[in-house]
């Protein structure tokens, strides 16, 4: 092989004094205006950790409310709100943007050998437009926040007295961040490559981030005019949503879906791209069914396009559409069993490391499998009849969306937290941590699969008596789940003044970012990198 | 044998339909542990087996196995197709109504049920229906969207305003069952509930005899009762403010001046008259033609037992 | 191993200002002027989608109200002056046809040439506005307004809609309209000042494809809601 392999001690030396992206240029100032794509990264990061807290305080409020029948410490209108802004700030304010805007920004350039993304102007007024929307959706907690339920159904949305246009304005003005950052990333791939690095000896991430930017500059623009025709519902009384006045609500259910469907996948590809990474290092082996996992990701993006219908099955739409609807949601599911088969193949014979990333991976395999499994009730058509808008819905959503992407994103964010900080977590505390948030989700939402077939309707303040053993278990897995994430952000705040200093290789990963100094230099790489091989070859 | 292994997931089974219902949700769900042990159990194992001592030393390389990679996605294929059919058929195998159901208009609004039966009965928030005969609900909604949820049947269907959606069913199980509200409504939508009571055909026919109520319910009540579900409450106060029509309060034995110069003291017959036949005689400074007439939508008893309400109002 | 690390004479940490031979618009991160042009036209070109995209929805609740209420629509489209739409999209073809030369005079190194089709281009932009200023003025005097705000005359219950999605559909395209007025303008003062040559043009190349869209989506607008029956 042509270079050195660089193992985890012997470059800690190296980048103690050098220049690198933090202090290259010092100030607030120099961040606020900064062009740097790492710098861009980690605002996006701070934002998104925010935005994640305040949607976590919401749903712990929400779990505690349930945790007996009738009132406990809220009252049903502001119940609806804390749901409706939990919903919407965890998928507007964190999950789209998480990985994708986040890690992605850091890394992506990093991982094709770039020195930036194609367009790093657009890269910070994406960031600024993001600041602006999730001021937006915010303040519409202070003028009587939003209660319509993050999916913003007409006519209740355009009838109720609460901030609807502020909450709705905020996603769509969050929506033209995501495309910019869409758009920016598809260029970045198509042109910035490094000398040698053909399609198929790019890393598995960038593709992952290729099929979530397709999905993000398709999709986004129609969930865009879908909000400016519910803001213009709602100002003007248009009519096009209200049955009153001559409209069809149902059409903004179709019209909803078809972004709100693939945004799914914007939200689960970036998941699945850092698994795909963190699988082969920690395994030391090269990733098995490269080829499979790349196209299943395009695969995704492209069939994930034709399903929404299949939330809704009970909504009056025809039989026809419905039965079209189920078959291609099954389709769409084949894809990422390939992925889940690829991932366990990988760590056949490999010399498997148990580091705190690599229990993440892990995690996400087992609770990714729950969900998506649990995804096939809810498409076969007489069965989700009976689960559409229960529990087991919500028990479905979370598997995948918490115990998926946000899974994988904490597990990226450990793999390339010393790239990114020059700094090394508590290993111990990190592998508690994590074993805290694994068992509190258990907890928290494999209650509500059962909870959900027994007939629990989601989006209810108050229930039936029978269902109260179930809900005071799955509250108490919140606060599990949360003593976790508190941990979480202990050890690795705590890190940042006194972690030892990271080498530039902690993991021994082959892929380009792993040969650059950590933290990186303000160009990233100190020579022109050139790929010679694929992005997953390790040596025997 | 029980078939149902996984009974306490799931409610009641109040139908053949959610036997069968029941049964492919039970398969997917041995399906999908066979899945999930498949993967989860071979990832642990290797975790416990490869786990890495020391530096990675002789690790096979390989990338691929064509024949390994197409059995992987052709199984699950052949096996999703196979659970689509089955869903399609079950659902669609519950979609037309029996020619001989019994039609029952359902009219949500915030935020609650109302139940209207062919012969003009209607109920708010509880519902009968005879075991064993087909059931068809005709829906729509005043307001917003809702959605109509009879676990123990496995159906579920969406309440629009303008348009409506139907559901039926045919229940097995007497004794009462759990109506949902599954469609987010707003502040109410956790309390739209109703209740499903599938009768005995005795029963059930008794019942729908006396009004929508149990027979031996005292007739102030059941009055109480009519008075709203049959809609008096839009034009009738009993508080005595004025609305369409003049208040109910102290109607009992009042002298009403009748347009054209006559007065009649309320009575009986008086009552019997303005509900079936409300033009014969307008109260003066009311218009005539408003009222609609009750004929053939009240019984005897139900207009008694308007009678015994009214004069509770002093 | 995956990667070769070339030491280079570029040590870009050390000096980041040293592109000596590199001209002065390209940016640092590119390699070469050919990776930055390829990069910015596929940048426009997936804007551009995004673009269809957004009108393509405002397209599908036309289509979608429309068919529910034909008579309604009908009733609509009669209020609309199909006089002052066809100028309107000549005035816009026009536009098209100036900017589309404006490009290639950029491309030719004919400066004043490319000052004046730009100019020319903006003036047909200013035309199209003015002109629909008279229309939407003269349906504000009719009452002819979205939704709640609508007033006038009317026979078939559910013209509002069609009104509601009128000012929708155009007023969105007029932003359009105005967006790429600001981007001309943008070119002109560059051009103005000589940034632009036979070597480097993409800026005017893109507004010029950015101005073609805003064309076409008049093109499918006009129709849509001026002639069909
Ligand atoms: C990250 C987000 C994410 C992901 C990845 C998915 C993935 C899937 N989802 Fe999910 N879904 C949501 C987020 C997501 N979903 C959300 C947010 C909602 C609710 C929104 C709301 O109403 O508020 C929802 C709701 C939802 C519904 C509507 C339910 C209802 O309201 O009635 C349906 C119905 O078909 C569905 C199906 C699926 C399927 C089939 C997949 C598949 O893609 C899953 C594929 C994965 C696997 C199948 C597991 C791995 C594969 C194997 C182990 C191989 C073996 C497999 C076979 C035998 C096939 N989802
Ligand atoms: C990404 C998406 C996401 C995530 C991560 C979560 C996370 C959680 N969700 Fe949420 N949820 C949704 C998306 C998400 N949810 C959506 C879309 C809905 C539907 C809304 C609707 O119906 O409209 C919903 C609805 C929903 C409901 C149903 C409400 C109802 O129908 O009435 C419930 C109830 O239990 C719930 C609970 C939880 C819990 C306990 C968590 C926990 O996992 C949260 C754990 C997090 C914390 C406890 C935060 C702690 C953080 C810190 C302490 C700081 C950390 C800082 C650093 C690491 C630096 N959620
Ligand atoms: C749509 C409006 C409307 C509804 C519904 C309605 N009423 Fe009336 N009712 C009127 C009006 C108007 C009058 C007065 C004119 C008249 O006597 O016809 C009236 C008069 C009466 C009178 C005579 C009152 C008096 O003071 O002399 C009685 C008794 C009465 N209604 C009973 C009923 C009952 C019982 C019901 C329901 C089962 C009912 N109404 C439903 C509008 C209504
Ligand atoms: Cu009615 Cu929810
Ligand atoms: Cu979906």
């Amino acid at each position: 092989m042509s270079t050195k392999y660089v193992d985890s001690v012997s470059s800690v030396e190296s980048t103690a004094h050098s220049e690198n992206y933090i202090n290259a240029k010092k100030g607030l100032m120099s961040w606020i205006v900064t062009l740097d794509h790492k710098r861009i990264g980690v605002m996006y990061l701070g934002s998104i950790l925010f935005a994640f807290m305040l949607g976590g305080l919401m749903a712990l409020l929400v779990r505690l409310e349930l945790i007996a029948p009738g009132r406990t410490i809220m009252g049903p209108k502001t119940y609806n709100q804390v749901f409706t802004l939990h919903g919407a700030i965890m998928v507007f304010l964190f999950i789209i943007p998480s990985i994708p805007a986040a890690l992605g920004n850091f890394m992506l350039p990093i991982l094709l050998g770039a020195k930036d993304v194609a367009f790093p102007r657009l890269n910070l007024a994406s960031y600024y437009i993001y600041v602006v929307g999730a001021i937006f959706c915010v303040a519409s907690l202070l003028m009587g926040a939003a209660d319509t339920g993050w999916t913003f159904y007409t006519p209740y949305s355009t009838t109720t007295g609460t901030s609807v246009v502020s909450m709705t304005l905020g996603a769509f003005i969050l929506g033209f961040s995501s495309i910019f950052t869409g758009l920016n990333f598809i260029a970045t791939i198509h042109k910035l490559r490094a000398p040698g690095m053909t399609w198929g000896k790019m890393p598995l991430f960038c593709w992952g981030m290729y099929a979530t930017s397709v999905i993000q500059v398709i999709a986004t623009p129609v969930l865009g005019i879908t909000l400016l025709l519910l803001i213009m519902e709602k100002v003007l009384g248009v009519g096009i949503f209200d049955a009153k006045l001559g409209g069809d609500p149902v059409l903004y259910q179709h019209f909803f879906w078809f972004y709100s469907h693939p945004a799914v996948y914007i939200m689960i590809l970036p998941g699945m791209a850092i698994i795909s990474e963190i699988i082969p290092v920690f395994s030391h082996k090269t990733i098995f069914g490269y080829r499979a996992i790349a196209l299943s990701s395009v695969a995704i993006a492209i069939i994930g396009f034709l399903v929404w219908g299949h939330h809704m099955f009970t909504s009056g739409q025809s039989e026809l559409a419905g039965m079209i609807f189920s078959f291609l949601t099954f389709l769409v599911a084949i894809p990422s069993g390939i992925k889940v088969f690829n991932w366990v193949a990988t760590m056949y014979k490999g010399s498997i490391s148990l580091n705190t990333p690599m229990l993440y991976a892990l995690a996400f395999l087992f609770l990714f499998t729950i969900g998506g499994l649990t995804g096939l009730f809810l498409g076969t058509l007489s069965v989700d009849v009976h689960l559409h808008d229960t529990y087991f819905v919500v028990a479905h959503f979370h598997y995948v969306m918490m115990g998926g992407t946000v899974i994988a994103f904490f597990g990226g964010l450990h793999y390339w937290w010393p790239k990114i900080t020059g700094r090394m977590y508590s290993e111990s505390l990190a592998k508690i941590a994590c074993a805290l948030t694994f068992i509190g989700f258990n907890v928290t939402f494999l209650t509500q699969f059962v909870l959900g077939s027994r007939g629990m309707p989601r989006r209810y303040y108050n229930y039936v008596d029978q269902f109260q053993p179930l809900h005071a278990f799955s509250t108490v897995g919140s606060w599990i789940l949360g003593l976790g994430f508190l941990l979480m952000a202990f050890y690795l705040l705590a890190s940042l003044k006194t972690g030892k200093k990271a080498s530039d290789n902690p993991w021994g990963g082959v892929t380009f970012e792993w040969q650059t100094p950590s933290p990186p230099p303000e160009h990233n790489f100190n020579y022109v990198p050139v790929a010679t091989h694929g992005p997953y070859e390790y040596k025997s | 044998m029980n078939m149902f292994l996984l009974a306490p997931f799931m409610p009641l089974q109040g139908s053949e339909y959610a036997k069968s219902v029941d049964l492919l949700y039970e398969f997917i769900f041995w399906l999908g542990v066979v899945f999930f042990i498949g993967i989860v159990g071979s990832m642990a194992y290797f975790v416990f087996k490869y786990k890495r001592v020391g530096e990675p030393r002789n690790i096979p390389q390989f990338s691929h196995n064509f024949a390994l990679e197409v059995t992987w996605s052709v199984i699950p294929l052949i096996i999703v197709i196979v659970i689509f059919f089955w869903g399609f058929d079950s659902y669609m195998s519950n979609r037309i109504a029996p020619n001989d159901s019994l039609e029952i208009k359902v009219y949500a609004k915030k935020w609650q049920w109302e139940f209207e039966y062919p012969d003009g009965t209607r109920t708010l928030g509880e519902f009968h229906v005879p075991k064993d005969k087909p059931v068809k609900l005709i829906m729509s909604s005043d307001d917003v969207i809702h959605s109509f949820f009879l676990p123990t049947m496995r159906q579920k269907m969406d309440v629009l305003p303008g348009r409506y959606t139907t559901l039926w069913f045919q229940p097995t199980v007497e004794g009462k069952h759990q109506v949902f509200c599954t469609e987010y409504c707003g502040d109410g939508h956790s309390e739209m509930m109703a209740e499903l009571t599938v009768d005995s055909q005795d029963k059930y026919k008794e019942w729908i005899e006396n009004g929508g109520l149990d027979k031996d319910t005292p007739l102030d009540q059941l009055g109480a009762r009519l008075y709203k579900s049959r809609n008096c409450n839009t034009c009738h106060s009993i508080d005595g403010t004025r609305i369409q029509g003049p208040t109910f309060k102290g109607i009992w034995g009042r002298t009403e001046r009748i347009t054209g110069g006559t007065t009649v003291v309320v009575d009986e017959n008086y009552v019997r008259e303005s509900v079936m036949d409300p033009n014969a005689k307008v109260v003066e400074g009311y218009e005539r033609g408003v009222m609609p007439t009750y004929k053939g939508l009240l019984k005897d008893r139900e207009v008694n037992a308007i009678i015994e309400y009214m004069k509770t109002l002093k | 191993m995956s990667t070769a690390i070339h030491g280079t004479s570029h040590g870009h940490s050390q000096d980041h200002h040293g592109h000596h031979d590199h001209p002065e618009y390209l940016q640092h991160h590119f390699s070469d002027a050919e990776q930055q042009v390829e990069a910015s036209k596929l940048g426009m070109w997936l804007f551009l989608v995004t673009e269809v995209l957004l009108f393509g929805g405002l397209f599908v609740a036309f289509a979608a109200m429309r068919s529910l209420h034909y008579e309604s629509f009908h009733e609509g489209h009669e209020h609309l002056s199909k006089t002052l739409g066809i100028i309107n999209t000549v005035v816009l073809i026009l536009s098209s046809f100036t900017m589309a030369l404006g490009v290639h005079a950029s491309q030719t190194n004919q400066k004043k040439k490319l000052i004046n089709y730009l100019v020319v281009t903006l003036l047909c932009a200013l035309t199209f506005l003015v002109i629909k200023y008279f229309e939407y003025s003269e349906k504000f005097h009719h009452g002819l307004l979205p939704g709640r705000y609508f007033t006038a005359h009317h026979e078939n219950p559910h013209v509002s809609i069609f009104f509601g999605l009128y000012f929708l559909m155009t007023g969105l395209h007029g932003i359009h309209i105005i967006a790429g007025m600001s981007a001309i303008g943008w070119v002109l003062w560059r051009a103005i000042k000589g940034h632009f040559n036979s070597e480097y043009y993409t800026p005017v190349e893109n507004v010029g494809l950015y101005w073609h869209l805003v064309d076409l989506v008049w093109i499918y607008l006009f129709p849509l809601l001026y002639l069909l029956p």
